[in-house]
């Protein structure tokens, strides 16, 4: 990858290629080595339509993809991290709503890496879904070297 | 008058006449484009199709984790619906995905899912899905589902 594109400008290339970002209509608020993630609402995000409420595989899938996202702008890997495993609590019911979440690595190992990251809709300490997830890191992994 | 969505056997039957729309009801099951394909009791199976816009790495084009989320998620989902004695609304409790070696791009994902035990509140799932049997399994699944209390009615689109 170029030497001269910033981290976050290499993941918001990465993001733009993947097709399952585009179906799902999620983006990353990047700001230096930190992000957001944004769903915004849209009707084929529904999981149950007499109660409008959002399905737990969109909302499964946005936050793997974030913990993914956040994992990348820290860790020093050339590819994306594959998932070892996941385990996604569901707290509230998601509204037909914008969602977004927040992804904290909790350990960055050299081949390993721990996320946590959690949803929330309109009030930030509500949070609607929270995930646990391990990540592979392709070779060198560990702590991404700065400057 | 009794609901006859109260009758396990009947509606299963019910669920079995009804596999082919179970999962156009609900928007994004059908934007993902999985069918469930049978139903016994306490046991369901699909197959999730490739689909270019569920691809979730560029190189390798292999279908993105979240989408066998979505699926396994589903499937226990109906599992429960298959199960339960009387007619309940089920909701994730939490879902754990175990991922066993990456799906293969351009083939067809099959799964499976089952209830395997049930208490006043909560019934507990497992799932797999593979490309040929359970020998070889892409992803396995665990989750925890709380039974809703009952409700009136039953409209169209609600989920099993």
């Amino acid at each position: 990858m170029s030497e001269t594109l910033s981290r976050g400008e290499q993941l918001e290339g990465f993001l733009a290629q993947v097709p399952i970002v585009k179906t799902l209509g999620m983006h990353c608020d990047i700001k230096g080595d930190d992000m957001v993630g944004v769903l915004p609402f849209q009707n084929k995000l529904i999981g149950n339509f007499t109660i409008k409420a959002l399905h737990g595989g969109a909302m499964g899938t946005f936050l793997e993809m974030t913990a993914m996202a956040q994992l990348f702008l820290v860790a020093d890997v050339e590819r994306p991290p594959r998932t070892i495993n996941i385990t996604v609590d569901y707290l509230r019911q998601g509204r037909a709503q914008d969602l977004y979440a927040r992804a904290t690595v909790i350990k960055l190992g050299r081949r390993m890496a721990s996320v946590r990251a959690e949803a929330w809709q309109s009030e930030r300490d509500k949070p609607v879904a929270a995930l646990l997830g391990h990540f592979l890191l392709g070779d060198g992994g560990g702590p991404r070297q700065t400057g | 008058m009794a609901n006859p969505m109260n009758d396990l056997d009947a509606r299963i039957e019910f669920m079995r006449e009804n596999m082919a729309n179970m999962m156009k009801v609900t928007p994004w099951a059908n934007e993902m484009g999985f069918e469930v394909t049978r139903i016994e009791k306490g046991h369901v199976w699909g197959v999730q199709p490739f689909r270019e816009h569920l691809i979730g790495d560029p190189e390798t084009r292999v279908i993105h984790g979240g989408v066998i989320t979505t699926l396994l998620d589903n499937l226990c989902g109906a599992a429960c619906g298959a199960t339960l004695k009387e007619f309940r609304f089920v909701a994730t409790l939490d879902l754990r995905i175990d991922y066993m070696r990456p799906a293969e791009s351009g083939r067809d994902i099959l799964a499976e899912a089952e209830c395997y035990h049930v208490t006043k509140s909560v019934a507990f799932c497992r799932a797999w899905a593979y490309h040929e049997s359970r020998d070889k399994v892409i992803a396995t699944a665990q989750g925890a589902f709380a039974i809703n209390k009952p409700r009136t009615g039953f409209k169209k689109g609600d989920q099993m």
